[in-house]
């Protein structure tokens, strides 16, 4: 379990990361999302030590992370897949990791054969690696030291379709054994369907957190009806807002009243469901602008 | 560590760390002493150290007349090369973290900074007395093959112990050019040329002419190279100019890194 707590970063009179608080907790994967320049990765340094906060802190699994004797075999960090030594073999940097965490170099194989990276990959230095392969290292680096607990700054970055897939599997998988997921990206449909709880920050500050059902509750329905005109002053006698919307209605009520009324009045609907899902890049566009908007007139 | 292992035995959801072994220095000290010939750039400078030591022992030994041929000549002769290029050894160990944005990952896996810069510090050590070890066994050889008569005459344990504080300056000048600068080009550079500069404004300025010896590191290691017994005057130049040009530099340079953002 990650626990943030009031984290503030300022540089100068500029302020990065503006009283951030949120909790990761076991089991679950925690999106961090927000544009660019949001503070995510700011926040994500703090909570390893790399950066000291202003004000706040923050602790993993009770503990601040500098205080942690090996880290590594409990945390898996990967804050950026291409701080590695261009000239170092994809083996070595792995090599590294495991004399550093007093792990058997066997883990360094097992974790090659895991990411999917082969052995002659392996043997090729890290400079003529592709954005995909250094994130699928920096994954296997992460995952060394068997950790509970995972921190990954937009590990989805430079990973092509099949590769997102992978690695939404890997961590889903993870967090369902019980490890702890904290995972940023900008990246909105990859986060919507890999995160269960979802943090949304916006120019360092957090606008949203809570599950992902919380966040993308929708409300009303979608009704299309033979007799449109009928439906609309139906709806309006009941005094149901709707508005029309492509071929038939958007309304504020649930499928189930519109159903009743559209039965009372003896209409024929051949169309009624809830209304799409905002999405998660609605709520985050809103947010984000919300966010903007505030900054402009302060 | 001592408040987080009360803390872990009550809450459910917190790491436990009492059997936690802390990361041995030596694990590290391996791990840095790793990282000096994992890479092409640093391979080559370890070889280069080795060519380049065996090359000037060749030439001296080519060169020489016979009676000049002795094991402390030899050694004396492999002074300036790696001298050369030890510190480069030392600067890059430090500085190859920054520009290749490594230190990200070895300070994630190792928060506590000092403990990754005192196994650099014991890294580069180590590859300094292997380069002395190297310098004195082509040495011997050398001796061995074509010496004078008096060849293994006047060697003492001071000798070699000059020789190796003399190296080991460089080095840990190197380290701390490089943990002031954190970029290899800037502390190479500042390293080699600095020295000089401030050898021609002192020559300029004769204001500083009495007080050279004791600031000027290039003169106050004079001493060492040379084959005499230093007197405690010269060991408190050496000293004073040790202190300023590495230990000064050492220390500005830690409290940087200790308080610098990783990024």
């Amino acid at each position: 379990m990650i626990t943030v707590e009031g984290v503030t970063k300022t540089y100068g009179s500029f302020v990065a990361v503006d009283d951030v608080s949120f909790t990761c907790r076991t089991g679950q994967v925690t999106g961090f999302l927000g544009p660019n320049g949001a503070g995510k990765s700011t926040t994500m340094r703090i909570m390893v030590g790399l950066t000291p906060a202003t004000r706040g802190r923050v602790t993993i699994g009770g503990h601040a992370y500098a205080s942690l004797p090996n880290p590594g075999r409990h945390i898996g960090v990967l804050l950026d897949a291409s701080a590695q030594h261009d000239g170092r073999t994809g083996r070595e940097v792995l090599t590294l990791g495991a004399l550093t965490m007093g792990l058997p170099l066997s883990r360094v194989d097992e974790m090659l054969e895991l990411v999917s990276l082969s052995p002659g990959e392996a043997k090729r230095r890290v400079r003529n690696y592709s954005l995909g392969m250094r994130q699928r290292l920096g994954i296997a680096h992460a995952l060394l030291g068997d950790p509970s607990i995972l921190i990954l700054d937009e590990p989805a970055n430079g990973l092509d379709p099949a590769g997102i897939h992978w690695m939404r599997g890997l961590l889903r998988e993870y967090a369902a054994r019980g490890g702890t997921v904290c995972l940023s990206s900008h990246l909105l449909h990859e986060v919507e369907r890999i995160a269960d709880v979802l943090v949304v920050i916006g120019r360092g500050r957090i606008v949203a957190q809570g599950t992902k059902d919380e966040l993308l509750q929708t409300q009303g329905a979608y009704v299309r009806a033979v007799e449109h005109e009928a439906l609309l002053d139906a709806l309006h006698r009941e005094g149901i807002a709707a508005a029309p919307a492509g071929e038939g209605l958007r309304t504020d009520a649930e499928p189930l009243r519109i159903g009743q009324v559209a039965a009372a009045s003896g209409l024929t609907l051949v169309e009624l469901r809830p209304a799409d899902s905002a999405g998660l890049e609605d709520l985050f566009l809103e947010l984000t602008a919300d966010t903007q908007r505030e900054g402009a007139v302060a | 560590m001592s408040t987080g292992r009360s803390a872990t035995t009550t809450d459910l959801a917190g790491l436990d760390i009492a059997d936690d072994p802390r990361i041995p220095l030596s694990a590290l000290t391996r791990v840095e002493l790793r990282k000096l010939a994992d890479t092409r750039a640093g391979k080559w400078l370890l070889i280069a150290i080795g060519l380049i030591t065996a090359a000037i022992i060749t030439i001296f030994f080519l060169a020489a007349n016979q009676s000049d041929r002795t094991f402390i000549n030899f050694m004396q002769a492999t002074a300036t090369p790696q001298g050369f290029l030890l510190p480069v050894l030392g600067i890059l160990l430090v500085t190859s973290e920054w520009s290749q944005r490594t230190a990200l990952v070895t300070f994630t896996l190792m928060p506590v900074r000092g403990r990754v810069l005192l196994a650099k510090v014991l890294a580069a050590l180590i590859a300094g007395v292997a380069a002395i070890v190297l310098a004195m066994a082509i040495a011997a050889l050398a001796t061995l093959l074509g010496g004078a008569h008096d060849a293994w005459a006047h060697i003492g344990l001071d000798d070699i112990g000059k020789f190796t504080i003399l190296q080991f300056s460089g080095l840990l000048q190197g380290l701390a050019f490089g943990l002031l600068f954190l970029n290899s080009a800037a502390a190479i550079v500042t390293y080699f040329v600095l020295p000089i500069a401030f050898t021609i404004v002192s020559s300029l300025w004769s204001a500083l002419e009495k007080v050279q010896p004791w600031i000027d590191l290039g003169t106050s290691q004079q001493p060492l190279i040379n084959a005499d017994s230093m007197s405690g005057q010269e060991w408190a130049q050496l000293g004073t100019s040790t202190l300023l040009w590495v230990v000064l530099p050492f220390v500005v340079g830690l409290v940087r890194v200790l308080r610098a953002e990783v990024k």
